[in-house]
């Protein structure tokens, strides 16, 4: 596999939120206005690239037996250097997304990476797949958002659309955020078959 | 480089070296970021003490004090002067009567005692629904669901569906009705404990 189709796969045929079906919990959670997703996104991708290139450099240290607990702890840093980031310098990101950003901890598709990916590929494979992992999860994400905040409140990255009061309410409490999901994982179960 | 055997002390030194970095790592990055951190909630903390009681020339920071609610909460109290009158204080209120938990305000109040502006600092209410409480309760186009001007002793200050004076958020009576508690119990201390300070 070439370090092109590596980058691609996270987007569509690996896709981790619409083929792999991981990482539901921020799915779900965050994704009820397209900014939230996007930077609920970003953050994931920083931490999977960050994650993947260590797992990969210290992979051969690392005993076997005691590998999830090493992973975690790497992954579990790079989130608290996020979160304290992110507070310092993007405080009302922060605010929208504080309750999620410790969550990446346990996020799957971080742990997955490492354990799948970066534990047996060279530090700059790892970036890269860690790289498209993390931007087709954010697209994910943002492609969600986009959706929940246009029908529940008639805006896209908070450009009024329609007036509020004609939105669904659904769409940005939790029970819309699974029915969206459902519609969007329809629809590009389609595309990648046609 | 071949991978390490599983054994006890390879396993014990792996995780000490690795948990050892990451405790280096955190430290520093917590030394750096913890004065930007500082600095982002002291502007925000001046900005909310701006938006609700406008135009004072001290530093409200510089004389705060704090007051025990009823309840038992520790409010802070930032008293906005112009020149040497008092124009109103900034109390940092909250409840735990929220949808979700609790509700950070800061609510301006006359000396008197009257609501001049508030905002709110934290919450964890239903998107869409409880979260509209920033909007909602000040709107100059619907005095029937405002609670600007109006004084806690004097109104009744409680959900028209509970007999009182301010129409609930639709479909957010609950969040609604823990928005008046925590404005209410700002008054109440302040009236009671503090006053005219």
């Amino acid at each position: 596999m070439n370090q092109k189709e590596n980058f691609l796969k996270g987007f569509f045929k690996e896709n981790a939120v619409f083929t792999l079906l991981l990482g539901m919990c921020p799915t779900l959670g965050v994704t009820s206005s397209a900014i939230n997703g996007l930077g609920m996104g970003l953050a994931t991708t920083f931490v999977l690239v960050m994650s993947n290139i260590v797992v990969s450099l210290v992979k051969d240290m690392i005993p076997d037996k005691v590998r999830i607990p090493a992973f975690i702890v790497i992954i579990a840093s790079f989130v608290t250097v996020v979160e304290l980031l992110m507070q310092a310098y993007l405080p009302s990101l922060f605010e929208s997304l504080g309750l999620f950003i410790p969550l990446i901890v346990v996020n799957c598709v971080v742990l997955g990476r490492a354990e799948a990916f970066a534990s047996k590929n060279n530090p700059l494979s790892s970036m890269i797949d860690g790289l498209g992992m993390g931007l087709g999860f954010a697209m994910a994400l943002t492609m969600l958002g986009s959706v929940r905040e246009f029908l529940g409140s008639g805006k896209i990255f908070d450009m009024v659309v329609f007036p509020e009061q004609y939105g669904m309410l659904v769409f940005v409490l939790a029970p819309g955020a699974f029915i969206a999901l459902a519609y969007l994982i329809a629809i590009i179960d389609k595309l990648k078959k046609a | 480089m071949a991978k390490t055997e599983s054994n006890l002390i390879n396993m014990v030194l792996a995780l000490l070296i690795i948990t050892l970095v990451a405790g280096g790592t955190l430290g520093m990055v917590y030394k750096v970021t913890k004065e930007p951190i500082a600095t982002a909630k002291l502007a925000k903390q001046k900005a909310a003490i701006e938006s609700v009681v406008p135009g004072f020339d001290n530093n409200p920071t510089d004389e705060t004090y704090e007051l025990t609610s009823a309840e038992g909460y520790q409010l802070e109290v930032f008293p906005c002067k112009k020149g040497s009158e008092l124009l109103g204080v900034a109390i940092s209120s909250k409840t735990m009567k929220g949808f979700s938990g609790e509700i950070k305000l800061m609510v301006g109040l006359k000396p008197d005692g009257s609501i001049i502006n508030y905002s709110v600092l934290e919450h964890k209410e239903t998107p869409g629904l409880g979260s509209k409480m920033q909007e909602w309760f000040n709107s100059t186009e619907k005095p029937s669901q405002s609670v600007l001007g109006k004084n806690p002793g004097a109104d009744n200050l409680t959900v028209s569906k509970d007999g009182g004076d301010v129409d609930a958020i639709t479909a957010a009576t609950i969040s609604s009705r823990a928005f008046l508690d925590a404005i209410t119990i700002a008054y109440n201390t302040y009236t009671k404990e503090g006053g005219q300070k």
